[in-house]
């Protein structure tokens, strides 16, 4: 599997993420195909989570370019990825904690601008989809629970139906099967399974290499805030710096 | 009787006060002890316009309203990149700003004598100058205050609003700009404060800064603790229970010289045990 410039619906051009003297994502440069699930792998320090969260304007950027969308972005403005087309999960889940689960999903289905907002209250299309979305994870019968009240498992799932309520282009999951049940693994999966045939793109973090070579499509490995390796999963994830890198020397 | 509407219009006043606090506070998240200086900014220009340009109460009262609005959204505006304990710090600083306004401006607000000679309302030859009548305006206003409140909590407005209380910075992500939202919800509340400025001035016809000291603000601050944050009908019973207080006390057989002190100490006491033991405050959905 090589890549099709044509195909290419993210791209980061030699981005730089530095915290003092150290450098997270350092010089970094790779291209995200349109309709594949990609995983984003290495061992912990690498610079995933750190780059998941410049790609999302949580971080601001030190050097370098992301390519979306025929825009050439120095500058990342966490509100306004979504008109990039991106959206995500969190590492460490953040929900809207003493809001009801079902208004965790509405928040995402309703109006944005702050006037039309004022004048607007749920409709029936609304919670039609807000249902939707409770279903394919299993959280509908949870839907009057407080999200706090949630077990961790069903908090990442809410916060995986939350990016999928989203409809975007492109998904960054950062360890969304961390911590989860094996039932709740199968229904992630159902997720990704979902988002990939409607043509959606999924950049995945994670650790889980078995989980990797079973979904992903294509693996770039990251070290030291430096791509490592990239390629099919099976090719990639038995070559000896990856061990390495993950296991040491 | 008319101890009962008095105490009947201070608690329509007060209620609509922590209802408009409770919009930002229990909204938003954001402590904010200041609604006492937009409180008397909407009794200040009442007062004047009312006083000095003859204006009659319902635009005068419209007009504070929309100062008060407009200071409201200035000050979300200037405060955006302050949170928690430093939002609050400068909320206060605020409120000292605005008061020390009130008390300098001498050539218009009349400095610490205040301004006095406040007429009550009237509109189209129905005079709102009896107690009785001035009760019911208060609940009408009362009224108007707490169905606005309600729609735009239940609004997708007050969904946002509470969810940047949780989580801003997650709730941009999904491509809300929460600083609009921020902005929009003080200069809301700061309108409906304004409101309750211009019933107070009206109704004891007497103002000075004194009145809306930062003590006031938290005493109004107490109103949502009470009731509860993020709780409209909390705020109702916060007012209630705040304004009937001191009377309660005033039947308690302290003596006439340490009563008024007695009443804070218990204003105080109330507060402390109510966020020991019950943060969400009576009928809250919210804790901090």
């Amino acid at each position: 599997m090589t890549h099709n410039k044509d195909m290419t619906i993210l791209e980061i051009k030699n981005l730089q993420k530095h915290f003092g003297g150290v450098y997270a994502v350092d010089g970094l440069s790779l291209k995200i195909e349109k309709g594949r699930i990609t995983a984003l792998v290495g061992p912990n320090g690498s610079g995933k989570s750190t780059l998941i969260n410049v790609l999302t304007g949580l971080l601001p950027i030190d050097g370098g370019v992301v390519a979306v969308r025929g825009a050439e972005l120095q500058y990342i403005v966490s509100q306004k990825i979504p008109d990039y087309g991106i959206t995500r999960t969190f590492q460490n889940v953040r929900l809207f904690e003493q809001m009801p689960v079902l208004d965790n999903i509405l928040l995402i289905l309703t109006e944005r601008n702050v006037f039309g907002a004022l004048f607007e209250r749920h409709g029936e299309s609304h919670l039609k989809k807000a249902e939707e979305v409770l279903r394919l994870v299993g959280l509908w019968e949870k839907r009057s629970e407080l999200a706090i009240n949630l077990s961790y498992g069903q908090r990442k799932l809410l916060e995986i139906g939350r990016a999928y309520a989203m409809n975007s282009d492109i998904y960054l999951f950062d360890e969304p099967f961390s911590g989860l049940f094996p039932a709740m693994v199968k229904t992630v999966e159902e997720v990704f399974h979902a988002l990939k045939a409607s043509g959606k793109t999924i950049i995945l973090v994670e650790h889980d290499m078995g989980l990797i070579r079973r979904l992903t499509d294509y693996v770039f490995v990251l070290d030291s805030g430096k791509l490592l390796a990239e390629g099919i999963p099976d090719e990639v994830l038995g070559r000896k710096e990856v061990v390495e890198a993950y296991l040491g020397e | 009787m008319n101890y009962i509407l008095h105490l009947g219009t201070f608690f329509g006043i007060y209620a609509i006060l922590g209802i408009s606090l409770n919009l930002l506070v229990g909204g938003t998240g954001l402590i904010w002890i200041a609604h006492a200086a937009i409180f008397g900014l909407g009794a200040y220009v009442l007062a004047l316009l009312m006083t000095k340009v003859a204006l009659n109460f319902f635009l005068a009262a419209f007009l504070g309203m929309c100062i008060a609005g407009i200071v409201g959204c200035i000050a979300a505006w200037v405060f955006a990149r302050l949170s928690g304990d430093y939002y609050m710090l400068a909320s206060v600083a605020f409120n000292y700003i605005i008061v020390s306004v009130f008390i300098n401006w001498e050539s218009l607000t009349n400095g610490p004598l205040g301004i006095s000679g406040i007429s009550r309302p009237s509109l189209f030859g129905i005079s709102f100058a009896g107690n009785e009548s001035f009760f019911a305006l208060t609940f009408l206003f009362l009224g108007l205050v707490y169905v606005s409140a309600r729609l735009i909590m239940h609004s997708s407005f007050g969904r946002v609003i509470k969810a940047i209380r949780e989580d801003e910075e997650a709730i941009r992500v999904f491509g809300y700009h929460t600083l609009l939202y921020k902005i929009m919800i003080s200069g809301i509340a700061a309108a409906m404060a304004a409101l309750a400025g211009a019933l107070f001035a009206s109704y004891i016809a007497f103002i000075d800064p004194s009145n809306f000291h930062v003590m006031e603000s938290i005493f109004i601050l107490g109103i949502v603790v009470v009731g509860g944050f993020a709780s409209i009908r909390g705020s109702l019973l916060g007012a209630l229970i705040l304004v009937l207080l001191p009377e309660v006390l005033r039947f308690a057989g302290f003596p006439q010289d340490i009563s008024a002190h007695m009443q804070q100490l218990v204003y105080g006491i109330v507060l402390i045990l109510f966020m020991l033991y019950r943060p969400q405050g009576l009928i809250g959905e919210y804790k901090f």
